[in-house]
């Protein structure tokens, strides 16, 4: 079970490989980053970076979900409850 | 109130700057299924999605006329009040047969029959699997939904089947939702995997044949019919807006108990239905389209020769010949010269652009009718590749 800081750095790994992220961009991710703000994420460059992340963890973060996650610290607790959810 | 709206702005700004807004485009007036006038100078269409060029089929006007002239302009209501006539009975009958299903219901366009089907099957526990690719109304529809959505990767059945894994402990019913022919590059799914994997897992399976209904398969029944795999599709949606040269759509099936959904659809019951003309015309239509098979042959001929002679002009286009044939572009502003280059040459084409492509990327977006000559072909592939040239897109330039 990956704690919720390895669940970071996936994330973070992941952002890296998004178009239009630079990798200054990239390094200054913190919890707190704004995904749609501070990554400059249009609605599909979202659904794709969220395609991405499911593949990364294999799971699914279904779409409806995503409405509540407005940091990068919201997807990594919901990645993490997600992944505790499936373990059990 | 239109502040959000900024970026929008200016990119119309910038369109308008490089010559004609191609979204704004207004034709002075239709000469036939394949050419217009437009602003004082005829224009071969190229970007109609009038598949069959049934759009001045002679037996479709007279029926409309007729229909008009009795039933009157419109109905005023919905079809669950006073908006059901004769023709739009008939005209769900004439949709079921075609495609040998037990039930049809028809709504006043296709992206409402997305919206109002998709909605009213995915509850809340349930799972809506999407193509990432998926077009706008099938989006929209998920959003109506309430159920769980998961998108997986452009046509590829292993990566659907993935996630069905993950969610196959999870209740609720999972419908997987694929078209049959993309409208931006023209591709196909791979039916029969996904039919394949719906089987192993229990999902249901709509297929929208927007772009494929009476283009595809010996009968014009779409992929599902091409792929055979017409028992595993539990819905079918599409349009009257292409190949039928009208508008309106539909979403057939065998599935028992579907005539629930005429009162659990919202996009069906709030909204007038169409006018009486237009369901017997597009009653017409599917005769004129079931008669002549003819047409199908001649719109496959005339997709192939573009295809290949624009492939053959060095252009990257879609992966297979379609009768949507696009010319993929490395930067809008480039398209957006190109689309206006070959308007001046009197050729329309559609523009594509992101973040409305897969990929992001850039299209000239062109679709082939069977009401098109070989001249008309001819001049199109001619043209493109001549502003090709110019541009330095294609031709020596390139090769050096
Ligand atoms: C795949 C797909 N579904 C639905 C629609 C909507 O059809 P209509 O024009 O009838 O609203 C379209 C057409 O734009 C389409 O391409």
């Amino acid at each position: 079970m990956p704690s919720e800081k390895d669940v970071n750095a996936t994330i973070v790994a992941v952002i890296r490989t998004l178009d239009g992220v630079t990798p200054a961009m990239a390094d200054a991710v913190t919890p707190e980053t704004n995904i749609l703000r501070d990554l400059n994420l249009d609605s599909i460059a979202v659904m794709d970076f969220i395609m991405e992340l499911e593949t990364a963890f294999n799971t699914v973060i279904p779409l409806d979900t995503v409405a509540e996650i407005a940091t990068v610290g919201d997807l990594a607790r919901a990645i993490t409850a997600e992944q505790a959810r499936t373990a059990a | 109130m239109l502040g959000k709206y900024a970026h929008l702005t200016q990119s119309l700004a910038g369109l308008r700057a490089a010559g004609t807004n191609p979204f704004t485009v207004a034709f002075d007036e239709i000469l036939s299924p394949t050419s217009a006038r437009l602003n004082g100078q005829t224009v071969v269409l190229l970007g109609t999605n009038n598949y069959l060029g049934l759009t001045f089929d002679e037996s479709c006007i007279e029926t409309a006329v007729s229909a008009l002239q009795t039933e009157g302009t419109g109905t005023t209501g919905s079809r669950i009040a006073n908006g059901t006539y004769s023709a739009h009975v008939a005209l769900e009958k004439q949709v079921a047969s075609f495609l040998g299903r037990q039930d049809a219901m028809v709504f006043t366009t296709g992206y409402q029959a997305n919206l109002g089907i998709m909605a009213a099957l995915a509850g809340r526990d349930d799972h809506l699997l999407l193509d990432a690719d998926s077009h706008a109304s099938i989006y929209d529809g998920s959003r109506l939904s309430e159920a769980q959505v998961t998108r997986f990767r452009h046509n590829d059945p292993d990566d659907l089947y993935r996630r069905l894994k993950f969610l196959a402990d999870k209740p609720g019913d999972k419908l997987i939702v694929v078209e049959g022919i993309y409208s931006m590059l023209g591709d196909v799914a791979p039916l029969a995997e996904f039919a394949a994997v719906k089987r192993e897992t229990g999902a249901y399976l709509l297929v929208d044949e927007a772009h494929s209904l009476g283009v595809l398969g010996e009968n014009g029944r779409g992929l599902q019919e091409v792929a055979g795999v017409e028992a595993d599709v539990d819905f079918v949606v599409g349009t009257f807006s292409k190949s039928l040269g009208s508008i309106g759509g539909f979403c057939a099936s065998d599935m028992p108990g579907f005539e629930v959904l005429r009162v659990a659809s919202r996009a069906y019951m709030f909204t007038a239905s169409m006018p009486p003309s237009i369901a017997a015309s597009v009653t017409q239509a599917f005769k004129v389209m079931a008669a002549k098979p003819e047409l199908r042959r001649t719109l496959m001929r005339n997709a192939d020769a573009l295809y290949q002679g624009l492939s053959k002009a060095g252009f990257r286009l879609g992966p297979t010949p379609s009768p949507i044939v696009s010319v993929r572009l490395t930067s809008p502003e480039l398209a957006v010269a190109f689309w206006n280059k070959l308007l001046a040459r009197g050729l329309y084409v559609n523009l594509a652009l992101p973040p409305a492509t897969p990929a992001r990327e850039s299209l000239l977006r062109t679709s082939v009718s069977a009401a098109h000559s070989e001249a008309d072909i001819r001049f199109a592939v001619d043209a493109i590749t001549a502003v090709g040239e110019e541009l330095g897109i294609v031709g020596a330039a390139v090769v050096a």
